[in-house]
This record gives C-alpha cells, structure tokens and sequence, in this order.
C-alpha cells in the first residue's frame, strides 16, 4: 500500500508558480522599529496628526504585548527589528494618476500573475486594487464605481480624501491593543484598500485587492476597511502572492468590515503566499486579524476563504453579530502541505436576537504538515433565538501529516441552538482505485475528490474565482478543476 | 481475449490465490462461484490492477498484452471494467461529472473525439432509462446516500457508458430484489455481443437463470477447482461446495 501513500505524497509536491522577483528600483527602510519608523511612515503617507497619534500609541501599546503562543504552530523567535517595515517602488513616489502611467515593470508584474490591471481586460467585471510591497500602484474602474457612488481606493488615499471615514470607522472593530500583531499592523500598517458602499447601492462589479509581496527582508502590513451602509452590498476578494525566499517574510495585516441594517458583505480570499520549499525552509508568516462587525439589523457578514499558501497561517476571520437577525458565515478550504502550518478558523459572537451562524471548515493535510481548526462560537445573555451550525471535515493525504480542530463553545442563553459536527477521514486509495478504474488518472482522481469535499466552500466563491480556486488547489495538491 | 496462467498472488505475506488458470474467449460469459473468502474478489482486483497484492507467479495477457504491466486506468480505457462488490462514496463530485470525465478519457485514449456537454447528457439518459433509474441520479454525489440496489444499478450504468471489452461483475447481484435483479440481468444482456466478455462472480444460481453462462467455474482456497456448464451451477445450488474437494475427477479443464 505504501506506493500508493508515496504517489500522493509527490503529487502533492508541486512548484510555486508565483516565485519570481520583479526587479525594481525600491525606496526601502533599513531594518528597525521604533518611533523614528511610525514617524516616517505616517510622514511619508503625509498623514494628518490624528493617525499619526493613532499610530504611535499603538506602537507603545504594542511594546507592552507579547506574541501569542497558544496556536497549534511551531516557530523561531522573530526579530522585529531585522525586518523592514517600509517597502516602495520608487516609481510609486508620485501616485499615477490613471493605468497610462503605472510602471510598466508593475504591470508585468500583474500581467505574470494573472492580473492584467488594463480594465478592458481578463477581468471585465472586477475591479482591482494592487499593492505591491507598501503601497498601492493601481486601482482600476475607479470613475465606474464613483458614479455608483461606490469609493474603492487605496487607504492611504482615503485617509486624505475621506478622513471623515476612516477616523469614524478604522479601529472600530478590531482596536490596535485587540492582539500583538494587530497593534503591530496599526502602528506601521502601510497600504491597503478602503471601501465604502453608500445606503441602498449594490456595489456593480466585484472589487479585489491584489498583494504582491517583492522586497527581501521586509514585512507586509495591509489594512483593509470595508464600510457596507444601510441597504447595500457588495462582494470584495483579496489574492495574494510573493517571490520565493529562503527567509521567513512577515505579513500581519488586519481587515475589518461594518455592515449596517440590512447591509451585505460578502469577503473572499484567495490566499497563495509563498509556502516554503519543500524542506520548509523560507516562506511567509501570515499572521492576520480578520473582523466584521454586524451592527445593522438583519445585516450579513460572509467569509469564504481559500488558504493554500503561507509557511505559518494564523487566522480566524470573525463576526460580530450584534444586530437582530444579523447573519455570519465562514467557509473555508485550508490546505497544507509539505511543512506548512495553518492555525486557523473563527469566531462567532452572538449578541443580537436571533442571530445565526454557520461554519464550514475543510482541512486539507499533506506531507509532514500541520492543519488545526479552531473556532469560537459564543452566545452571549440577550442573545435570544440564536443558532449556529458548524461543520468540520479534515481530510489526511498519506501518514505524516497532522489534522486537528479545538472547537470553544460558550453558550449564555438556553434558547439558543448550537450544532457541531466534524469528521476526520484518509483520502481513500478505494476512491482514488475506483476513479482508477474508470479510466481517470491518479492524479485527476486526486484533484475530483479533493475538490468534491471542498465543494461547499467553493460555491461560495464568486464564479469567476471559483475556476482559479479549484485550479489553484491542483497546483497546491496538483491535479486539474473539480 | 484473457488468459490467466497459474496466478499465484498473496496480500501481506498471506496467500490467497494460488494458481488460477482461466482463459476467456470474446463473447463468452463466464460465471465464477465459490465459498466466501476464497478470494473471487481478489482476482477481480488484482484484474483491475488495485494496489497492495503481491503477484508471486504466473501471467495475465489481456488482447496479447501484459496486463499486471498495465497502470489501472490504462487497463480501464483499454477496456477492463470491474463492477465493485462494494461501490465507493466519493462525496461532492457528481456521478454526472465523474462519468464524463471517465467517457473521455476512454475515448481520447482510443482517439476519438471528447464528447461535449450535450451529446454526454443525451447518452447518458438514453443508457440511464432502461436501468429503470432516473436521470436525476446523475446529479447526486457518485453513491453517496445510494441505497444497496441504487449503487449497483450505477455500477451497470457506468458499464453501459464505457462500453468495456472485459467486464467484471463482482455480486453485483447481492442485495438486489427480483424486479431490480431483472432490470440489471436485462442490463447484462444487452450489452453482450461477440467481442465483449463478462466474468460474473455470484453466490446465487438465480442469476444466472437471466445471465445464462457459457461456463461455470468454482474457485475455491484460491484455485479454480472445478469447471463445467451452466448446469454446475444448478449442482451447486442443491449440493453446496462441500463434496467439491472430495470428488476424485473434476468434471472438466479449467476453461475452454
Ligand atoms: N487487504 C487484505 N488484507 C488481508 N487479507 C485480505 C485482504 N483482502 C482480502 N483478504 C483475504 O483474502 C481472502 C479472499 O478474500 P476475497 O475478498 O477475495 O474473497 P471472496 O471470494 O470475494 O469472498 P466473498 O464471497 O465473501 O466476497 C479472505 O480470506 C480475505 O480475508
Ligand atoms: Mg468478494
């Protein structure tokens, strides 16, 4: 049988596609964090003295804090003052004004990656916000989405144009002193994309944030905001990519959304950081704090996530449900291979009446892996008529990996309705064998079974990156579409 | 079409075949009964090229090729087709999807085109009818939920799509009732013409009143025993397999 185990294990030892390095003149910090850092990077965004105060309690608060050690993750200690903390093409310097004048280098970039930024491109209906390293250097249907009233712009930019927004809202859901790493982000968060929906507009085309990673040595900090007022909707997904380094990169950003009566906002990632080679040696530490808060009656929060990437994932997208029928979802396909760890899962908090939640959580285990779910469903005193339903399913490919799911839950009211379920299971040979015997390859049967449990989570895609998700977990486990 | 010479196999250092000598000719059904744990289903696996058995001696040569040399899906498009005596659930990949990934990948292999979208769907209802199952069934996950009976109908419906040359029905008559028994004999029957063989492993005589055979094997602690016509089976139904070893002349060589 052990053939078998070790034709899944090569399989699933496929090449990153995304490791190559965009060769560009950078304006780079020197390693070191300290005040003198917050300074700088708020200077060089030429921030309004709020943030700038804003930052730099963070970064005392910060001080004061340690690394948490209770995931299920293994790592050397991480020296914040070799990493940089600011990273910019120097061609950014003057943001370009329209697509015409975005370095053509960047472009390519994008171009490689299966983002063409030329909106009459690929990806007609979606909008896309690139940030490359610190900063963003495009987004594109931006006189589109004005006239609909819909801002999507880089933070930075907001924070100029929009200050009214950004300081009602930035830290609202997720305050700088929330963990270690958001404090970190909120002291040198560097770029980012913000998103306001006006009151009753559905946002016309999809909206995606595409992080590339390049710089050596340096930390990615992204902030995203996603504000959904009365009425209104909209889907938004992040996608993200670095170069192949035998160095451990951090990436701690922090996202929170705000949906208000009966707003919707539907989040999607597509997470494909570098994971390391095959030895595990290099790769990015994903270190991220994910939040929406459901402050409108009957409003909705929806998280899907594809996380295949990433040496470390530490992440639990949440919702706080504070509005009365306000709604939580979180969907999930993580996939580790090789030596990869991924801690991940959600929280949600039910504080309003009759507020419901579902998880779903696909773990996907490889080679000498590490794949943990965990997740917190909490149902606080006034939460009358609450529900959850989570489900669980792991999935082990050969003998050495590891699946694992710490399920917390805390239930204050007895008319709530609470329902887990979870299972564990091997990739079956009698599955891959009776594919087999129909005449699919191994390596197809593979990629259908896999993509058959995650089937959930993927129709919760929107369509046009349901394809590039399936294609995507092929590459991570090779194989093709599902 | 297929010869088995003196197959000796063993899992785990246990042997469980030892020396079966079978040889079939296009257009023949053979039946193959015998005791449970004499390994019937063994050979069918090992046919189809599942992993884990042991080959210690001996040869299978399918249309003049070296079978065992043979990666299972290859043997599938070349067409071996095994009927499992226990379907496998595959949860969230359709039986409508999976079927067409697997019709085309027999077709390119035999350099015909792929067919498209529509033209699987109306072969697919048209193969789908005559099982007296619902075109629905395509839709739900490859046997998931299934009830005994459904998942072996699939199975038939899944040979009536690939069109084999050498099928394997391992019981796929076991846990069928008389009307459903009927509807997958007629299946059988159907599909059987002058250059497709069927080796039907069954306990039951009855089915046998439906899928008549040209021959009749017992295997039995992993040896063909004895051969004969359809009529060893009627034998075997009144006598059980008991007197099989103590019979001095077996009736007839293992196949023709
Ligand atoms: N994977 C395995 N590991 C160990 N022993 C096995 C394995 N598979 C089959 N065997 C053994 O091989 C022998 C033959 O099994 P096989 O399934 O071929 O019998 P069978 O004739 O099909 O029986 P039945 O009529 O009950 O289906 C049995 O003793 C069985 O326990
Ligand atoms: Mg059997």
């Amino acid at each position: 049988m052990s053939s078998a185990v070790e034709q899944l294990e090569g399989l699933t030892a496929q090449e990153y596609k995304y490791g190559f390095v965009t060769d560009i003149d950078q304006e780079t910090l020197p390693p070191g964090l300290t005040e003198d850092t917050v300074r700088f990077i708020s200077a060089k965004k030429e921030e309004p003295e709020w943030l700038l105060d804003w930052r730099l309690k963070a970064f005392r608060q910060w001080q004061g804090m340690t690394e948490p050690t209770w995931p299920n993750v293994s790592y050397p200690k991480i020296d914040y003052q070799s990493i940089s903390y600011y990273a910019a093409p120097k061609s950014a310097d003057d943001k370009p004004k329209s697509l015409d004048e975005v370095d053509p280098e960047l472009l390519a970039t994008y171009e490689k990656l299966g983002i063409p930024l030329e909106e009459r491109a690929v990806l007609a209906g979606v909008a896309v916000d690139a940030v490359f390293d610190s900063v963003s250097v495009a987004t594109t249907f931006r006189e589109k989405l004005a006239d609909a009233g819909v801002i999507f712009m880089s933070i930075s930019e907001a924070v100029r144009e929009h200050p009214e927004l950004v300081r009602k809202y930035l830290g609202s859901v997720v305050p700088p002193s929330d963990n270690f790493f958001a404090a970190l982000n909120s002291a040198v968060f560097s770029d980012g994309s913000f998103v306001f929906i006006p009151k009753g507009v559905t946002c016309p085309m999809e909206l995606s944030t595409y992080f590339r990673i390049n710089a050596m040595n340096t930390g990615q900090f992204e902030r995203t905001l996603i504000v959904a007022e009365d009425d209104s909707y909209v889907s938004y997904l992040e996608g993200c990519t670095a170069p192949m380094r035998d160095q451990n990169q951090l990436h701690a950003a922090v996202v929170e959304l705000v949906a208000l009566e009966n707003a919707r906002i539907k989040y999607s990632t597509v997470q494909n950081w570098y994971p390391g080679d095959k030895d595990g040696n290099g790769g990015i530490y994903n270190f991220v704090t994910k939040r929406g808060a459901c402050r409108g009656k009957r409003s909705k929060i929806s998280w899907t996530q594809v996380e295949t990437g990433s040496a470390i994932t530490w992440k639990y997208p949440s919702c706080i449900l504070i509005g009365d029928g306000s709604v939580g979802e979180f969907y999930s396909v993580a996939v580790t291979n090789n030596h990869q760890q991924a801690d991940t899962g959600t929280k949600m908090i039910h504080i309003g009446k009759d507020t419901t939640s579902t998880i779903v959580s696909k773990g996907i285990s490889a080679g000498v892996s590490n794949n943990s779910y965990r997740g917190l469903v909490k149902i606080m005193p006034k939460a009358e008529g609450a529900r959850n339903f989570s489900q669980c399913d792991s999935m082990l490919m050969g003998d050495r990996c590891g699946a694992h799911t710490f399920p917390y839950l805390e239930v204050r009211n007895k008319t709530a309705q609470v329902e887990h379920e979870a299972t564990t299971s091997k990739i079956g040979e009698d599955q891959i064998f009776y594919l087999n015997q129909r005449g699919i390859e191994t390596e197809d049967a593979v990629s259908m079974i896999v993509n058959g449990f995650c089937k959930e989570v993927f129709r919760e895609l929107p369509m046009e990156f349901a394809v590039e998700a399936q294609k995507l977990l092929g590459v991570s486990l090779e194989g093709s579409v599902g | 079409m297929l010869q088995i010479r003196n197959l000796h196999v063993s899992i785990d250092g246990q042997k469980i075949l030892r020396g079966i000598d079978l040889d079939v000719q296009p257009g023949t059904v053979h039946a193959v009964m015998g005791p449970n744990g004499s390994g019937k289903s063994t050979l069918a696996s090992v046919l189809a090229g599942r992993d884990g058995y042991e080959i210690e001696e001996g040869s299978v040569t399918y249309n003049g090729q070296d079978l065992l040399d043979m990666d299972p899906e290859i043997r599938a498009r070349e067409g071996v087709f095994l009927a499992f005596q226990y379907p496998v659930e595959v949860p969230g990949v359709t039986t409508m999807y999976f079927m067409r990934e697997a019709v085309n990948a027999v077709r390119k292999h035999r350099g015909e085109e792929e067919l498209s979208a529509g033209e699987f769907l109306k072969l697919a209802r048209q193969k789908i009818g005559p099982l007296g199952m619902d075109a629905d069934m395509l839709k739900r996950a490859i046997n998931e939920g299934f009830s005994g009976g459904e998942k072996k109908r699939s199975e038939i419906f899944q040979m009536a799509m690939l069109e084999p040359k050498l099928a394997v029905l391992d019981e796929t008559d076991s846990g069928l009732d008389i009307d459903a028994l009927k509807i997958v004999a007629d299946g059988v029957n159907s599909l059987r013409s002058a250059d497709r063989s069927f080796v039907v492993i069954t306990h039951y005589q009855r089915l046998l009143n439906y899928i008549v055979p040209d021959y009749v094997h017992v295997l039995s602690d992993g040896k063909i025993e004895l051969s004969g016509d359809k009529t060893l089976a009627l034998e075997l139904e009144s006598r059980g397999y008991g007197w099989i070893n103590d019979d001095v002349v077996p009736q007839a060589v293992a196949g023709v």
